[in-house]
C-alpha cells in the first residue's frame, strides 16, 4: 500500500476500568476519504482523539509518512497538518463567525494588532467556499445549529490541514448545507488531501468515501474498499451480531395512559400532544436541537411551560420542579450523566438514596442507614453494577456502570412513568445489552418509558412507537411495524411525508 | 472502601499536624501542657470554632460567607444593649439569636433566589451590617451594666461548671450537633451533594434553593451565638468586634481538610483546624513572640498545610 500518510498501528487506550481501543490500526490515504465506522461507544471518538493529541495512547504507534510521531496536544497534532471537526460544537457563541474561525490564530499586522480587514476577509473567502450566505461578522449565537456546524467545517478548512478528520459532520445539517459540504469534500481530495469520515448515515459513506475501517467494542475489525461491502454486510461487520439479537424486544400489551400530554406549548417547544401507555416504550427521535432533551426537561419540571395540560394516571398534574416530577411518579434520566445525572463525589450508596432519603428518614430527617445500606446492595445486584462496594465513588466506575447508577437512582424513586436521555450514550455494547434487559423488565412490570435516542438503531429495535421531533414540534408519530431509517430521518428534517 | 480510608488519612494528617505541634510546643515550654493553659486554648479556640462549624456547613456547599464577624458585632450590640435596658437574660440571648439567623436567612434568599455569587452577597452584608453595627453603637462600646441580670449573662461567657468554661461546653455541643446534622440526616445529605454537583442534586429533585437558605441561616446563628459569647466574656459588645473573623473561621475549614470547591470535608477536620490556630496562637503568646510575627507565622503555617494537603490530594 503506498501513499499512506498517517498509519495508526495497535492503538490501544485503557481508562480507569474500561479499555477504550485493544490495538487498533488505521490507515490514512493521501487524497482518499477513509471511512471510519462503529457503533456509539466503539472507540471511535477515543481513537480520533489520540491521533488529534487530546488523549495520550496506552500504546501502539503513530507514523506520519513513514516516521514515528507523536504529539500531546491538539496544537501540535495541527502543526503537521492534522484539523478535526468535533461532533460537539466548539463554537464561542458571542464571538463572530470570523472571530470563531480564526480563535487563537488571528492575523496580526506588525504592533500585534489584530487585522480585522484580513481576518473577515479570509473568514468571507472560506464561508463562500461552503455555501454560507451570512456576513462572517455575524455572531456565532444568531446562526441555526446547522449553520454554526459549517462553521466548525470553515475552522477546520482556514488551517490548511493535510488530514481533515469529520466526526459525524451532518448530524445537524440540512440535505443542502450536506450537498455542499460534500463539495467542498470532493474538492479537498482532489487537492490530494486526506479526509476521515465518521458517519452513522451509511448511505453518505458510499455516496463519497473510498474505503472503510470497522471498529466494534474498541477491537480492530477490518479495512475495507468500498467496492467490496454493501450496508448489510457493514451493519453486520458493525454489530456483530444480527439486529434482532441486539435490541431484545419484548412485546407487552400496554394497558391504560398513563402519561398524556395535551397541547404543551413553551418556548422551546410547540404544541406537543401524545401518550405513553402502560408498559409501552415510546422512543423519541429527532436531530440534535429538535427540542427532544427541552420536551423531557418540560415534563420534569425544570424548564416551565406556557400551556398545556399533563395527566398522569388520568389525572392532571401541576410540575413545576424535579422534585414535584418525582412525587407525581414521573422521573427523568438525563442525557448528561457528569453534569446532571449523577453526583459523580458521592458514592454508589448515596446516589442510589439521594431522590428517596425522605421515604428513608425519620424524625428530624435521620437517615435510616441499614434501609439505606440495603437499598443500595438491592440497586448493585438487579443492575449488576460492577464495583467494589456501594461505598465507592461513582467517578471511580466505568461509563456504563455510572449510567447503571443514574437509572438506580431513578427507579428507586419507583416512577410510573420513566424518561430516558440517551441511555447508551458513552455505555459500551455489552452494558448497552443489559440496559435494554433492564428497561424491558421495567416495560413488562407495566412503566411507562419514554426513550430519546439519536441512534436510529436503538429507536427503531426497543421502541413500540416512535415519535419524531423536528423544531420544537412533533414531526409525526409511527408504530415500530411501520418504521424504517429513511421514514424517521425524512420526518427529523421537516420533510413532509410523501408517497414513494 | 479505598475512599473512606482516604477519607481517614486526610482526617488524621490534621490530626498528626494538631498533635506534633502539641508535642513541639509542650517540649517548647512546659507550661503548655497544663491543665490550665489546655482549658484555656479550648476557651479561646471557642469563639472561631463555632463560626467556623457554620463555615463548614457554608463551604460544603460550595458558598462562602463572609458576614460572620459583621453578623457577630450586630448581634452582641444588640444583646448588650438589651441587657443594659433591663430585657430579661433568655429574651436578650434568643432575640440576638433569632436575628442571627434572619440575617443568614437573608444572605441565602440573596444567593439562591436572587442567584448572587456568594462572595458577592455575603461581601455586601458584612459591609452593611458593620455600618449598622457603627450606627447602631454610635461607634462606642455598649456595655452590658453592672445589674444581676448582666452577672448572670456574663457567666455565658466567662463562667465555669465543674471548672470547665461554659464557652467550651457551647463548643461541645455545637459541634455534636453539627455532625448529626451533616453524618446523619438528609439535610447533610443535600449539602453534601449540593457541593459535589448542583445541577445533578436539583434533578434528582431536591430543592437546592432550600438547602443553600438552611447553610445560611445556620452560620448567621452560629455567629450571633460567637458574638454573644463574646459580649459576655468581656461584658460589653464593641462595634469593631469580630473583624476579620470570617478569615479565622475559613482558614479553620480549609486546614480541617474541606475544600472550598464544596462537596468534600467534615466538622471534625474543623474541629482540629480551628485547634491547630488555636494552639499556634496560644504557643505563640506563652513565647512571647510580638503579635506582628504571631501573624506573619500563622500566614505562613496555613500556606504550608493548605499546599501539604494539596499535594497529597493531587498525587492520589
Amino acid at each position: 500500500m503506498s501513499n499512506i500518510i498517517i498509519q495508526m498501528r495497535g492503538i490501544t487506550k485503557i481508562f480507569p476500568g474500561v479499555k477504550a481501543l485493544d490495538s487498533v490500526n488505521l490507515n490514512i490515504y493521501k487524497g482518499k476519504i477513509m471511512a471510519l465506522l462503529g457503533e456509539n461507544g466503539a472507540g471511535k471518538s477515543t481513537l480520533m482523539k489520540i491521533l488529534t493529541g487530546v488523549y495520550e495512547k496506552t500504546s501502539g504507534e503513530i507514523q506520519l509518512e513513514g516516521k514515528a510521531v507523536s504529539f500531546s496536544n491538539t496544537r501540535e497534532s495541527q502543526g503537521i497538518g492534522i484539523a478535526i471537526i468535533h461532533q460537539e460544537l466548539n463554537l464561542i457563541p458571542h464571538l463572530s463567525i470570523g472571530e470563531n474561525i480564526f480563535l487563537g490564530r488571528e492575523p496580526v499586522n506588525r504592533l500585534r494588532k489584530i487585522d480585522w480587514q484580513k481576518l473577515y476577509k479570509d473568514a468571507g473567502t472560506i464561508m463562500k467556499r461552503l455555501g454560507i450566505a451570512e456576513s462572517p461578522e455575524t455572531q456565532v449565537s444568531e446562526l441555526s445549529i446547522g449553520k454554526q456546524q459549517m462553521v466548525e467545517i470553515a475552522k477546520a478548512l482556514s488551517l490548511d490541514a493535510q488530514v481533515i478528520i469529520m466526526d459525524e459532520p451532518t448530524g445537524a445539517l440540512t440535505e443542502k448545507e450536506t450537498e455542499s459540504l460534500f463539495r467542498v469534500i470532493r474538492e479537498l481530495k482532489e487537492e490530494g488531501r486526506s479526509i476521515v469520515y465518521i458517519s452513522h448515515r451509511l448511505k453518505e459513506i458510499f455516496e463519497i468515501c473510498d474505503d472503510v475501517t470497522v471498529l466494534r467494542d474498541g477491537q480492530f475489525i477490518g479495512e475495507y474498499p468500498v467496492g467490496d461491502l454493501d450496508e448489510d454486510k457493514v451493519i453486520e461487520l458493525m454489530v456483530g451480531r444480527k439486529l434482532s439479537e441486539q435490541f431484545p424486544r419484548i412485546s407487552c400489551r400496554p394497558g391504560k395512559a398513563a402519561l398524556e400530554v395535551r397541547n404543551l406549548n413553551s418556548p422551546l417547544v410547540k404544541e406537543i400532544s401524545f401518550e405513553v401507555k402502560q408498559g409501552e416504550i415510546v422512543g423519541i427521535a429527532g436531530l440534535m436541537g429538535s427540542g427532544r432533551t427541552e420536551l423531557a426537561r418540560t415534563l420534569y419540571g425544570i424548564y416551565g411551560k406556557s400551556s398545556g395540560e399533563i395527566l398522569i394516571d388520568g389525572k392532571p398534574v401541576d410540575i413545576k420542579s424535579p422534585g414535584q416530577a418525582i412525587w407525581n411518579g414521573l422521573v427523568y434520566v438525563s442525557e448528561d450523566r457528569k453534569a446532571n445525572g449523577v453526583v459523580l463525589g458521592l458514592s454508589i450508596k448515596e446516589n442510589v438514596s439521594l431522590s428517596v432519603l425522605q421515604r428513608l428518614s425519620g424524625l428530624l430527617g435521620k437517615i435510616d442507614m441499614r434501609k439505606e445500606a440495603a437499598m443500595a446492595e438491592d440497586a448493585i445486584r438487579s443492575m449488576s453494577i460492577r464495583t467494589s462496594g456501594p461505598m465507592q465513588q461513582v467517578k471511580n466506575l466505568s461509563g456504563g456502570n455510572q449510567q447503571k447508577v443514574s437509572l438506580s437512582k431513578s427507579l428507586a424513586a419507583k416512577p410510573k412513568v420513566l424518561i430516558l436521555d440517551e441511555p447508551t450514550r458513552g455505555v459500551d455494547v455489552g452494558a448497552k445489552k443489559e440496559i435494554y434487559d433492564i428497561m424491558n423488565q421495567f416495560k413488562k412490570e407495566g412503566m411507562s418509558i419514554i426513550m430519546i435516542s439519536s441512534e436510529m438503531p436503538e429507536i427503531l429495535g426497543m421502541s413500540d412507537r416512535i415519535l419524531v421531533m423536528h423544531e420544537g414540534r412533533i414531526a409525526g408519530i409511527i408504530d415500530y411495524q411501520d418504521a424504517d431509517q429513511e421514514k424517521l430521518m425524512r420526518l427529523a428534517i421537516g420533510k413532509k411525508e410523501v408517497a414513494l | 472502601m479505598m475512599m473512606t480510608i482516604k477519607g481517614k488519612l486526610i482526617r488524621n494528617k490534621s490530626l498528626f499536624v494538631l498533635i506534633l505541634f502539641s508535642l513541639v510546643i509542650a517540649v517548647l515550654n512546659p507550661r503548655f501542657l497544663t491543665v490550665n493553659n489546655i482549658l484555656n486554648v479550648l476557651r479561646q479556640t471557642s469563639i472561631n470554632s463555632i463560626i467556623a462549624a457554620g463555615m463548614t456547613f457554608v463551604i460544603l456547599t460550595g458558598g462562602i460567607d463572609l458576614s460572620v464577624g459583621s453578623i457577630l458585632a450586630v448581634t452582641g450590640a444588640v444583646a448588650a444593649s438589651m441587657i443594659a435596658g433591663g430585657a430579661n437574660l433568655f429574651a436578650s440571648v434568643m432575640t440576638a439569636l433569632a436575628i442571627g439567623a434572619v440575617i443568614g436567612a437573608f444572605n441565602g434568599i440573596v444567593i439562591s433566589k436572587g442567584k448572587i455569587q456568594p462572595f458577592i452577597a455575603t461581601l455586601a452584608t458584612m459591609t452593611l451590617l458593620r455600618g449598622y453595627a457603627m450606627v447602631f453603637t454610635d461607634g462606642k462600646p455598649v456595655s452590658t451594666g453592672s445589674h444581676e441580670v448582666a452577672g448572670v449573662f456574663s457567666s455565658i461567657g466567662a463562667g465555669y461548671f465543674l471548672g470547665v468554661p461554659i464557652p467550651i461546653y457551647v463548643m461541645a455541643a455545637v459541634f455534636a450537633l453539627a455532625y448529626y446534622i451533616l453524618r446523619h440526616t438528609r439535610t447533610g445529605r443535600y449539602v453534601y451533594s449540593l457541593g459535589c454537583n448542583e445541577e445533578a442534586t436539583v434533578y434528582s429533585g431536591i430543592n437546592a434553593d432550600r438547602v443553600k437558605i438552611f447553610v445560611y441561616t445556620v452560620s448567621g446563628f452560629l455567629s450571633a451565638l460567637a458574638g454573644i459569647i463574646i459580649t459576655a466574656r468581656l461584658s460589653s459588645a464593641q462595634p469593631q468586634a469580630g473583624s476579620g473573623y470570617e478569615l479565622d473561621a475559613i482558614a479553620a475549614v480549609v486546614l480541617g481538610g474541606t475544600s472550598l470547591s464544596g462537596g468534600v470535608g467534615s466538622i471534625f477536620g474543623t474541629i482540629i483546624g480551628a485547634l491547630i490556630i488555636g494552639v499556634l496562637n496560644n504557643a505563640l503568646n506563652l513565647m512571647d513572640v510580638s503579635s506582628y510575627y504571631q501573624l506573619l507565622l500563622k500566614g505562613l503555617v496555613i500556606l504550608v498545610a493548605v499546599l501539604l494537603d494539596r499535594k497529597q490530594k493531587s498525587s492520589k
